[in-house]
């Protein structure tokens, strides 16, 4: 959970764009409940990517979630207007048991899918145990999340009990509200568990009509939703395009919003475009751009060597250079900066890589290397051929070259890029985490060691890491858990197997006349659309 | 002539086989693997079993022969598989985006040859005068300027001029020919401008070229008009070698429209291309190949049965 604080739009952008559509969002939740919606019409948006599969339980990627997510529900869902306020969704409400050990909730009546078959506990659980033990011939991208789930019990129709075998502290966050765990029909599911693969069908606030590959998807407003007066869009058409021709099709009014982000150039470009039809929200982005050292390579299987690295990078001023031509800007450790969970300034100041004297970090680097018989060190850098990457990638070299270290750069297409990932085939390697939400649990697997993170780039295996992760996942205690996070981040710059450089800044750009759609700190939420509506 | 068609299928033959080899075996070489793109990318969590029990499902477990093996089977039955990516059949995959791009190709050759044809004729005709300068500057210029680049000035000159862009999704031409057009033109016109050029250029040189002929001094000297002799005379033997140039790239703009497509989102098959190399979607990439494969032999072998009825010649040769 975050403070709301970290995603008031900008001074400049509130400066930049339209009186009307920035007065909303300065204003903030309050407005958003004062204007009356209207109800019709079609809203338009861009996606920059096919979806591989339709199927949430087994996907990661956005070009999924904001197609398939106005079709489903969840058990519970972020509030509207609110972020990061959790509310019930097709769970009417629920009770955790003191223990932290039982998790019962009441779901709604009268829901129906968009088959006209009424929803249930079964269904819920159904869906639940796809995601936990997933069938053969289904990905379920989530079966760690549900690791502490013990067994899930429909004692009645409307009734769901999540028995759990250990305490997990982000079960609400992760489990129930998580976008990801949409609620499937347990009788299709019976007679093909891989059916949501190629299917849609769900409690959703729209209902699916056609995908046409590589051009659109479209929904329709689904007239049983449960929830009352909602959605008020008629429907919506997801266009798939470039971030090029998105810009284009923005200033030409041929789509009404993109929900992922631009770059500062591109909301420039947008803003000078629209003129006053501009509406920018900006904000923090659970998005960190990091470096990772190959521990199974010497040098970097000295931490020395590693630590003189992430020392060599003047962060601070990494966010005022980078912040203005890219989405990197705001500095942070390995929670996102301005969140509950963050380390503050001062915090963060004392963490290798964030001292705020360059020359002594320099100079602190190159006795590291020394030290460590790595002076005037020749790495390769494995960099990912699309933006901000490659921005990042030129600062680390002219960083690197101020201690005295020579890089040969390496542009990767994402192909060949997860390859040398997976095969261990790389020095150095840009990479880059993101998750729905602000929670610990969620935030910190990036971190870990391989056998708890398989997708780990590098190689390591750190039972002080791994340690401190699970217990902070397993007390309710806020404070313990917060000197707990603290400690994992001092432990992760000290080894610096993978460090964070700047997290990513969310720029969303869209006509003034699409209203109710939340700013948040992901791409991921907020993408049901049942609150949108076209003034 | 029906003969001379048949041996030319059959030669076909050996070529597709090879580019099919080459195709199938080129792209093995290269690292990278669909199955960790699609389950790992944005940090998806899965397990290196999962990752390989995908790999299993998709077929790439097994040895390259019989993957091979299973590839040409389903080529001679027409059967080109599922896309790794979307798991969609490919025939669908392509068949989608088959008509946008095959009536960009043939309205940029339209264009081309509407532009092409008067300008290359003049050019020639006007030698060294202040026209043939003047075409010659247009079609340098044509060459010099990326398609892709003149569809981004088209775009921001319609933006600017009349706060509109292109329709951003595909209409096909019988449901609604306004839309379907609104959309179309302007690649067409970014890509004929650079298509006019080549052919035009071809064209003056070969107009100059016949203009020397004896059967044109013949005909001068005969006292035909010289409408006539450009007319029936030097263009029908010019355009010759303008027409292999037509119809190789009319076959090249059926999948190379890359960047273009990307500039007016055109959901065609350069996209297409782009997208299932950038995943390594084998299946697909293998199939597109082949299908652009066909359609530079065939049209070949259109252009060269079209020298036939051009020039008698070529046909009792």
């Amino acid at each position: 959970m975050t403070d709301l604080s970290a995603f008031r739009p900008s001074r400049r952008a509130v400066l930049q764009s339209g009186a009307a559509g920035m007065a909303l969002m300065a204003a903030g939740p309050q407005a958003f409940a004062q204007e009356t919606p209207k109800r019709g019409g079609i809203l338009s948006f861009a996606i920059a990517a096919e979806p591989p599969t339709y199927d949430l339980h087994g996907s990661q990627t956005f070009a999924v979630m904001q197609r398939v997510a106005p079709h489903y529900s969840t058990l519970l869902r972020y509030k509207g207007g609110a972020y990061p306020e959790i509310v019930g969704d097709l769970a009417e409400s629920w009770t955790s048991a003191p223990d932290g050990l039982t998790h019962t909730f009441k779901l709604r009546s009268g829901v129906l899918f968009h088959d006209g078959t009424p929803m249930t506990s079964a269904d819920v659980k159904a869906s639940y145990e796809r995601i936990r033990n997933p069938p053969k011939g289904v990905v379920s991208s989530r079966q760690a999340s549900l690791g502490k789930v013990g067994s899930i019990e429909t004692p009645d129709p409307q009734t769901v009990v999540f028995k759990m075998s250990a305490v997990s502290s982000s079960f609400i966050d992760e489990v129930a509200a998580s976008p990801w765990n949409a609620i499937y029909s347990a009788a299709r599911l019976e007679k093909d568990p891989a059916w949501p693969i190629r299917n849609v069908m769900g409690t959703g606030p729209f209902e699916f009509v056609e995908h046409v590959a590589g051009s659109h998807w479209v929904g329709k407003r689904f007239e049983k939703y449960f929830r009352q007066g909602y959605p008020f869009l008629d429907g919506f058409r997801a266009i798939t395009m470039s971030p090029a021709a998105t810009v284009n099709a923005l200033v030409g009014k041929q789509i009404q919003a993109e929900f992922r982000g631009f770059s500062p150039a591109e909301r420039d470009r947008l803003i000078k475009g629209m003129g006053a039809d501009a509406k920018v929200q900006e904000g923090g982005w659970l998005l960190h751009q990091d470096i990772s050292f190959n521990p199974k390579r010497k040098p970097f299987d000295d931490p020395r060597v590693r630590r003189a690295l992430s020392l060599a990078i003047d962060r601070w001023s990494a966010s005022r250079s980078l912040g203005r031509i890219s989405v990197l800007r705001d500095i942070g450790g390995v929670m996102m900066p301005g969140g509950q969970w963050a380390a503050t300034e001062a915090e963060l100041e004392k963490l290798p890589g964030f001292g705020k004297d360059m020359a002594a970090n320099r100079a602190e680097a190159k006795r590291l290397l020394k030290e460590a018989g790595a002076e005037n060190l020749k790495i390769q850098l494995l960099n990912r051929a699309i933006e901000p990457y490659i921005t990042a990638g030129i600062y680390l070299i002219d960083q690197w070259r101020q201690i005295g270290v020579t890089v040969e750069n390496h542009d990767a297409e994402t192909a060949a890029w997860y390859a040398s990932i997976g095969g261990d085939n790389f020095d150095v390697v840009m990479d880059s985490y993101t998750d729905y939400t602000d929670d610990p649990t969620t935030g910190l697997p990036k971190f870990l060691s391989a056998e708890k993170w398989p997708i780990a780039a590098p190689k390591f295996n750190d039972p002080e890491l791994d340690d401190l992760y699970a217990r902070q996942g397993a007390t309710n205690d806020k404070a313990e858990r917060r000197k707990l996070v603290r400690a994992f981040e001092a432990r992760t710059m000290e080894q610096a197997y993978t460090v964070p450089i700047l997290w990513w800044r969310r720029i969303v750009v869209m006509q003034d006349a699409v209203k109710g759609w939340t700013m948040s700190p992901t791409h991921m939420l907020y993408q049901d659309l049942a609150e949108v509506w076209l003034a | 002539m029906l003969r001379y068609i048949v041996k030319r299928l059959a030669l076909m033959i050996p070529m597709l086989f090879t580019v099919a080899l080459l195709t199938f075996f080129l792209l093995r070489v290269i690292p990278g693997d669909i199955v960790e793109v699609k389950l790992r990318a944005d940090g998806g969590n899965v397990s290196q079993e999962v990752i390989e029990r995908e790999r299993v499902r998709l077929g790439l477990d097994k040895p390259l022969v019989v993957q091979f093996g299973d590839w040409m089977k389903g080529i001679v039955t027409f059967d080109y598989g599922t896309s790794m990516w979307t798991g969609q059949p490919i025939s669908r995959e392509i068949g989608i985006r088959l008509g946008l791009s095959m009536q960009v190709a043939v309205m940029a050759a339209i264009v081309a040859v509407l532009i092409a044809v008067p300008l290359g004729t003049v050019s020639a005709l006007f030698r060294d005068s202040w026209i043939d300068y003047l075409v010659r500057i247009v079609t340098i210029a044509g060459l010099a300027v990326p398609s892709f680049w003149l569809g981004m000035l088209i775009i921001l000159g319609l933006l600017s001029l009349f706060n509109w862009s292109p329709p951003v999704t595909y209409t096909s031409f019988f449901t609604d020919p306004i839309a379907n057009l609104s959309q179309l033109i302007w690649p067409a016109l970014a890509v004929g401008y650079r298509y006019a050029a080549v052919v035009a250029r071809m064209l003056r040189s070969s107009v100059l070229e016949a203009l020397q002929e004896d059967y044109i001094r013949t005909a001068r000297a005969k006292g035909v008009f010289e409408r006539l002799v450009i007319v029936r005379h030097t263009l029908p033997n010019a355009l010759l070698p303008a027409i292999t140039v037509i119809g190789l790239e009319l076959a090249f703009l059926m999948g190379g429209l890359v960047v273009t497509e990307q500039v007016f989102n055109l959901n065609g098959i350069g996209r297409l291309f782009v997208e299932a190399v950038t995943r390594n979607d084998f299946t697909l990439i293998q199939t597109l190949v082949m299908m652009i494969a066909v359609m530079f032999a065939v049209v070949n072998l259109i252009v060269d049965l079209l020298y036939g009825v051009l020039d008698p010649r070529v046909t009792n040769q």
